[in-house]
């Protein structure tokens, strides 16, 4: 059994503790937009954020939470698309398949949280996730978009 | 004549079965012009559709049905905009959605093809796409001029309103929807000039671009059904070895276990899968790696080993002629300067960032799937195949990918989660493969080298040229009734003559070279091979296009002259290919190394100048790049772009880091640790020239990929004096010669 603080909303599951916080989040929480992609934390689809900072939860145990950290996962990055780093995907239409945007989307808000202003070498040690689409010209436009609307 | 708009109307309702007259009166009481409120629609039934493409609801809201699957390439938007453009619909109020593919087979193929590859996704379908469209707008047109008894010439149509010229009045496409969809579709139609496009051509943001923000977006791996099991996926990790055993009840303790169970081979004998279903994947994936399993049989192949076939066919006797004409020996004999380069293209993972999976639910009478597929009715055949029933007791729901780059045209992973559910009838299971068996499992890029020949006259020109290519055909393993006589022309991508094959006419080569000769020596592997994005045109155009950078040096000439002086019949390659070496500075002075590439396929002229620098220890960085692409027609700008910069993403991952290698008859990259991508930090600037010269329609998913490469690498030389010809370039030494 575990209980988390997800979104603002506190649940209990029941799941064996070296169960990735991924799957946790996918398959007893039900929140399908954070998403599989490696399992090895090298592609980042599965970025979520605890305690504000962005975390890769396919290979974050949930028996390593306390209860007490709020997570966010990119359903609960705000209520209404309206995070500036949401909004700024929407104006420069980011998403090609869209699948790693998730995960992307909660790198780049993770990293502003620590980091309101980044440079581009700040950009390119943070940001390291994968996008076969190959998006990721439009994502740094999209990062200096959103530090001009937060 | 108001009074036979109102009968036909009720005609309709009646034969439609809807709820009768107080609808007909509703609508036929509608006020023909300036309504000054909007009426409430709820209690209304939805209107039938005007014709296959297009639904019109009492809102105005248009549905346009797309057969083409969405992967991120953006065909989604592009194929609503041409919709939009020849119905003069509101482009405010425009949705897609997918029919079926089982919906098109009861309605004998109206979307007609579901395949979405090859660029094909706007060129390939644009024209019945828009014929549907028009058609479906002359009907809207002859429903309001029925209604008022005016001839439909004296109608026109804009933004989703009709407007009867000589009274001024005016109806909504939403009110005349229903009686259009009672009239019979026009005998002919005439499409709109290019010059009259209001929607075609415009930057529209995307249609599907909200719930990719949100988490909203619902992918294949995502789908949820009630009661639904999960299943794990272990297939035979060596070439050709089956299952000889496994022990279920070693798992079958475990956590969330319902079954462990053998899936048979797709494409020959015996099982050759492992899968356990549980009630979450998580669960299921961990007691598939601790069940206990032994294959047997295999290959035992290698892809060092298989270095030496590749070579034998460098300069085997025998190959396959592709194109060729003139004198070569006389070139060769005659030549005051012969160069010689050997470059190689190794086996690659398409690597879609979702994993491959699908959703079946069989029962005796049926058998449903829902999937992320490039190939509808192929996913519609596997489900068939698989499920032992007949095609029309199969559906299939298409989500949209999460990548797709040609991999989700092969139906192998529907086949596999058919066979799957078929062992727990009435339960939905949602097959997932992992990242590991994503990667071993793929339908690779194929492997090839080329040595290519070349002499030069006193002055520098270019005399003759010789390229071999030997290796692997992609036709040969998955579609060999295409081989003609034995050729897989398909291998010559980018360098074929006209004429040779009327579904190769858009990867002809546009050089115009006096003596040459392409041809192939097949030397296929034991690996199955896949069309991955670009297909065949990504390395011919490292052979091609790098090895006139090394003529033109040999030469001593300018690259970009060297390369106009053979273009002289191709004005749309030399306008790409100028306006990359303008637009970049092509020649200046300021000390930057530059690269060139200009290629034809996929029906567009696509070129790139690439500046890099490398540093005292090698070190490589992709600076800036300037593209150009000719498609043609240019249906939304802003998606082209995305798809240029995009290319240059796959198309870098790949020259630096992309390989798969066999040790043992096994792939040994099985996640991005050991088989990466580019990130952010290397990624270039990217400047994009769309210049649509017009006439034609060439495609923009993929033919940029193959000017990727040789642009970098050409550029590295102009940096390095290092000609690097061994791909991926990972692990080279790329410090000055």
């Amino acid at each position: 059994m575990a209980t988390l603080k997800i979104n603002g909303e506190t649940v209990t599951v029941d799941v064996e503790d070296d169960t990735p916080l991924l799957w946790v989040i996918r398959e007893q929480v039900g929140l399908t937009g954070t998403k599989y992609g490696c399992g090895i934390a090298q592609c980042g689809t599965c970025t979520i954020h605890i305690d504000g900072s962005p975390v890769r939860s396919c290979v974050y145990p949930v028996g390593a939470l306390s209860g007490d950290e709020e997570i966010t996962t990119i359903e609960g990055l705000s209520e209404d698309a309206s995070h500036p780093v949401q909004q700024a995907w929407a104006e420069l239409d980011i998403p090609q398949c869209g699948y790693c945007q998730p995960g992307m989307i909660m790198a780049v808000s993770g990293m502003l949280n620590d980091n309101p202003n980044p440079s581009d070498e700040d950009i390119d040690a943070e940001i390291t996730n994968i996008c076969r689409c190959g998006t990721l010209a439009r994502v740094r436009k999209g990062i200096k978009l959103a530090v001009e609307k937060a | 004549m108001a009074d036979t708009g109102f009968l036909s109307r009720r005609g309709f309702i009646v034969g439609t079965g809807a709820t009768g007259l107080t609808i007909g009166i509703l609508a036929s009481c509608a006020p023909a012009a300036n309504e000054p409120e909007e009426p409430d629609y709820s209690d209304l039934a939805p209107n039938d559709e005007v014709n296959a493409w297009v639904h019109i609801d009492h809102d105005d809201t248009v549905t346009v049905r797309i057969a083409r699957s969405e992967m991120g390439q953006g065909t989604l938007t592009g194929l609503a905009q041409l919709v939009a453009d020849e119905l003069d619909c509101d482009w405010s109020k425009v949705k897609t959605e997918y029919p079926t593919p089982g919906e098109n087979l009861a309605r004998e193929r109206v979307w007609r093809d579901y395949a979405t590859g090859g660029s094909q996704g706007i060129r390939g379908s644009q024209d019945y796409v828009r014929e549907g469209a028009a058609a479906a707008k002359a009907m809207l047109i002859e429903a309001a001029a029925n209604e008022w008894g005016v001839p439909a010439s004296e109608c026109t149509s804009e933004n989703s309103v009709i407007t009867h010229g000589p009274s001024g009045q005016t109806t909504t496409y939403g009110k005349v929807a229903g009686a259009a969809s009672q009239l019979a579709p026009p005998l002919e139609v005439t499409v709109k000039d290019p010059a009259d496009w209001k929607i075609i051509g415009e930057a529209k943001q995307r249609l599907d671009t909200a719930d990719k923000l949100t988490g909203a977006q619902v992918y294949g791996a995502d789908v949820q059904l009630d009661g639904m099991l999960n299943a794990a996926v272990k297939q035979a990790p060596k070439i050709g070895a089956t299952l000889k055993s496994f022990d279920a009840a070693a798992v079958e303790g475990m956590p969330g276990v319902a079954k462990v169970v053998s899936v048979r081979n797709t494409f020959g004998e015996g099982d050759i899968a492992v899968a356990v279903i549980a009630d979450t994947w998580w669960h299921a994936n961990k007691a598939l790696e601790a069940l206990p399993v032994e294959w047997e049989g295999g290959v035992e192949f290698s892809t060092t080993e298989f270095e030496a076939e590749l070579d034998n066919g460098l300069t085997a006797e025998e190959a396959f002629v592709g194109n060729g004409g003139g004198d070569l020996d006389g070139a060769f004999s005659g030549a005051a300067q012969m160069v010689e380069a050997t470059y190689n293209m190794p086996l690659q993972n398409h690597a879609c960032m979702e994993p491959m999976n699908t959703t079946a639910l069989y029962t005796d009478e049926r058998c449903e799937i829902w999937c992320p597929t490039q190939n509808g009715e192929a996913a519609l055949g596997a489900v068939a195949e698989a499920s032992g029933l007949p095609i029309e007791q199969c559906e299939v729901y298409k989500l949209h990918l999460g990548g797709g780059f040609g991999r989700r045209a092969m139906p192998d992973y529907v086949h596999q989660a058919v066979l799957i559910a078929k062992e727990m009838p009435g339960t939905p299971v949602k097959m997932l493969w992992s990242r590991e068996e994503s990667m071993m499992h793929g339908f690779f890029h194929p492997t090839t080298k080329a040595r290519v020949r070349g002499s030069l006259d006193a002055d520098g020109n270019l005399t003759g040229m010789h390229m071999r290519i030997s290796g692997q055909s992609i036709l040969a393993a998955l579609i060999p009734q295409a081989l003609q006589d034995g050729v897989d022309y398909a291998t010559f991508q980018g360098l074929l003559p006209a004429g040779v094959d009327p579904r190769l006419e858009d990867q002809v080569l546009k050089y115009s070279f006096d003596n040459f000769l392409i041809d192939h020596a097949m030397r296929n592997p034991p690996v199955r091979p896949g069309f991955w994005r670009g297909v065949n045109l990504n390395q011919n155009a490292i052979y091609l296009e790098c090895f006139m950078d090394e003529m033109a040096h040999a030469a001593g000439r300018d690259p970009l002259e060297f390369r106009l002086a053979h273009l002289g019949d191709s004005p749309k390659a030399a306008a790409v290919l100028q306006a990359v070496a303008d637009g970049s500075g092509w020649g200046s002075d300021d000390g930057k190394a530059r690269g060139l590439c200009v290629m034809y396929g996929f029906g567009s002229y696509v070129a790139a100048c690439a500046e890099v620098t490398v540093d005292d220890d090698g070190v490589l960085s992709i600076d800036r790049i300037v593209a150009a692409t000719d498609p043609g027609h240019a249906v939304n700008p802003q998606q082209i772009e995305a798809q240029v910069e995009g290319s240059f993403v796959y198309g870098l991952s790949a020259m630096l880091y992309g390989e798969i290698t066999y040790e043992g008859g096994e792939v040994q990259e099985r996640n991005f640790d050991t088989y990466n991508s580019l990130r952010i930090a290397d990624m270039p600037e990217v400047e994009t020239i769309i210049m649509p010269s017009g006439g034609f329609w060439g495609g923009v998913g993929e033919p940029t990929i193959a000017v990727a490469a040789p642009a970098v690498l050409n550029a590295i030389y102009a940096a390095t004096g290092k000609r690097i010809r061994q791909l991926p370039i990972k692990d080279q030494d790329l410090r000055n010669a």
